[in-house]
């Protein structure tokens, strides 16, 4: 007996390419989960294959106890909120919203009364009477989510619904399918290539990559204890370093040998031996950085001499790109009082940067014996090339 | 949408060669027609001075109502049974992958490329007693050593459907091939079945291509004067044969005339009814958005 909504060893090939290999997953009832990961990264498929629009070519997919993986759509209580909403043109809101209940032949009398409770919800009774091309986004989408809810699904199925929206609009949808999940309390499975949705929405995560999922676990979990360097990479910004354990050093921390840099102590959670190649992983966010050279520094900090190469101003934070030798390492800055008078950091300015070992998590390197945990080196070692990403948002 | 909107002088520029072409091909040789409805007719086969009413008592030959009805019932007949194939054909090709849709659509319009009347003597070779469908239909057991199938209403139906499939198949495609299949999914995952998602969701969306299909197969189809003569027998003439007889058997233009205004007419009913079902639709048509 497993738990709500089982994937169990599921697979599904187009042709040549394999959208979903070999994956199982579990999400408990009333749980909001999140599918996160690239495009390409078969996301999509899995909520097609539980939605019965695919279906596997192995493996089993099980709602409440009951094996769904043969029935067809309009067999399966889940109901789904599509990325371009496809709400039926030549419909009224109303109709739209109608339709499942019509389909299943209750009667006006409760199809009314159960429409203008939806309408309500969703705050849109005054207009019912329009057709969807008359519609805002927003509105669309809202009446997108009344449609799917209706039917008392036990599950939701969103297919990146957010995507299609300005970025005001979906912080504001964002807050509204929250409190539509507290409210009606059934099971979410949310599909989006957005960590920001995933991590602000969700209870767990699964993030998938290449057709596998990497890892599951809260937003935290997966954020502070990435298990793979894609993991690492995907969610948040990080700086990489790829090195080897040199030696153990008492209580848990271990000294890293890096090429062309200098040696950087870590906490070694995993036990990780000396001689094995690692991956070293440090946030943004985590290293500090100061024109004077800092005192009075804890033991097991990481202490470095630096050049700036980049700043970007972002208001409430400010992000640094430092050179040392032949690594580019990204920072962050929690901007604190304002001073007129502070000097600051400026371009081509000799700083030191430092991180506490604690901060930095170690990923083992890619190894046979374990193909799951490290199936994808980073893109460039050292100099993290995702600028894009940080200026998206 | 801009309706009301006056035309300007260029619009009137790069419109007027065909409206030139469309008011002295099209609409004074019409009016013609109806004009000439209501001449005597010259013994020696031409229009005879002066106006006459003549004609309008030919009209009463106790013959064409029958005909008139025939040709009626056939061509809406043809209309119906070329939707009823064309519509599951255009869906189909609409689902085809890029490369295999071209290729059907391919072989929708091959029969095109080979002349009418041959391929309408064809069908006369097939039916013919001696033919190959007859044969093979009595091997079967279908038919019996003495049937005909040829020279009657049937045979003329089927010659029709054969020839305005493609015209049929088309419109429905290129409506079909703009639908968003995604919406068939919603439908599916609201719980609709497929029959139900295919009537409430498919057909309504792929209405005006139906529409299309049904004037361009409905109006030629009740103009036919080749197809009845040639499969057709005495049974099954429709007005087209008989506006036929009169030009050249009678050497009456102005009956003639006046039977071809007849069909006028009854194309134009049908076809003012839905222009004026459209104008109401297009107003706030949810399927002619901004960017098609």
């Amino acid at each position: 007996m497993g738990e709500f909504l089982e994937f169990r060893e599921v697979s599904k090939s187009f042709g040549s390419i394999t959208a979903v290999d070999n994956v199982s997953l579990e999400v408990k009832r009333g749980e909001f989960f999140s599918l996160l990961g690239p495009s390409g990264c078969g996301k999509t498929t899995m909520l097609r294959l539980l939605a019965g629009f695919e279906r596997p070519d192995s493996g089993r997919v099980l709602l409440d106890g009951v094996d769904i993986t043969d029935l067809p759509p309009n067999k399966r209580k889940v109901n789904t909120i599509f990325q371009n909403y496809a709400l039926f043109p030549h419909m009224t809101v109303w109709e739209n919203i109608a339709f499942g209940l019509k389909v299943a032949k209750k009667p006006f009398h409760e199809i009314s009364r159960e429409v203008d409770k939806m309408l309500q919800l969703i705050q849109m009774t005054d207009q019912s009477h329009k057709k969807p091309d008359q519609l805002s986004g927003g509105q669309k989408q809202r009446v997108a989510v009344a449609r799917a809810l209706i039917n008392k699904p036990q599950v939701l199925l969103l297919d990146e619904p957010l995507a299609a929206l300005d970025l005001k609009l979906r912080q504001r949808m964002l807050i509204e399918l929250d409190l539509i999940h507290d409210e009606v309390g059934i099971t979410f499975l949310y599909v989006t290539h957005d960590q920001g949705e995933a991590m602000s929405l969700s209870d767990r995560i699964a993030v998938m990559s290449a057709g596998k999922v990497q890892q599951i676990g809260t937003p935290p979990e997966v954020y502070e204890t990435p298990r793979t360097s894609f993991v690492a990479a995907f969610i948040g910004d990080t700086n990489f370093f790829e090195g080897s354990v040199e030696s153990l050093l008492n209580g848990d921390y271990s000294r890293i040998k890096v090429e062309d840099f200098p040696d950087i102590v870590c906490f070694n959670d995993k036990q990780i031996l000396a001689g094995n190649p690692v991956y070293l992983s440090i946030r943004p966010e985590k290293i500090r950085i100061s024109r004077d050279k800092p005192e009075d520094l804890p033991p097991h900090v990481n202490l470095y001499p630096a050049k700036v190469e980049d700043v970007i101003y972002l208001g409430s934070t400010t992000k640094y790109w430092v050179r040392m030798g032949e690594y580019r390492i990204s920072l962050l800055r929690q901007h604190g009082r304002f001073f007129l008078d502070e000097k600051p950091i400026r371009w081509q300015d000799d700083v030191w940067i430092w991180w506490h070992s604690d901060d930095g998590f170690m990923l083992e390197r890619y190894s046979e014996k374990d193909e799951s945990l490290n199936p994808l080196p980073p893109e460039k070692v050292g100099e993290e090339s995702d600028e894009e990403a940080s200026f998206e948002k | 949408m801009k309706s009301n909107r006056r035309a300007s002088w260029k619009e009137w520029f790069v419109t007027s060669p065909s409206l030139f072409w469309l008011s002295f091909f099209f609409v004074i040789p019409t009016l013609l027609v109806f004009a000439i409805a209501f001449k005597p007719a010259n013994p020696y086969g031409g229009i005879g001075k002066g106006w006459s009413l003549q004609t309008l008592f030919h009209l009463a030959n106790p013959n064409y109502p029958s005909i008139l009805w025939r040709t009626l019932w056939i061509s809406l007949l043809t209309t119906v049974i070329c939707l009823v194939l064309a519509v599951p054909t255009g869906y189909h090709i609409a689902r085809l992958k890029p490369r295999v849709r071209q290729l059907v659509l391919l072989l929708v319009i091959v029969p095109f490329w080979t002349s009418f009347l041959v391929r309408i003597f064809a069908w006369k070779l097939l039916l013919h007693p001696e033919g190959f469908v007859k044969r093979a239909l009595v091997m079967v057991g279908l038919a019996g050593p003495e049937s005909i199938l040829m020279y009657n209403s049937a045979a003329v139906l089927l010659v029709m459907v054969y020839t305005y499939l493609p015209f049929s198949i088309l419109p429905i495609y290129a409506a079909a091939e703009k639908y968003d299949f995604r919406l068939s999914e919603a439908a599916r995952d609201l719980g609709a079945g497929a029959v139900r998602t295919f009537f409430s969701v498919f057909l309504p969306a792929i209405r005006r291509g139906i529409l299309t299909s049904v004037l361009v197969v409905f109006i030629p189809a009740l103009g036919s004067y080749v197809i009845p003569d040639i499969v057709g027998g005495p049974g099954s003439e429709m007005m087209g044969n008989k506006i036929a007889q009169r030009v050249f058997v009678d050497r009456n233009l102005p009956h003639a005339a006046a039977l071809s205004a007849l069909l006028i007419l009854a194309v134009m009913a049908p076809l003012v009814m839905v222009l004026l079902l459209q104008r109401n639709r297009v107003k706030n048509d949810p399927f002619i958005s901004e960017d098609s």
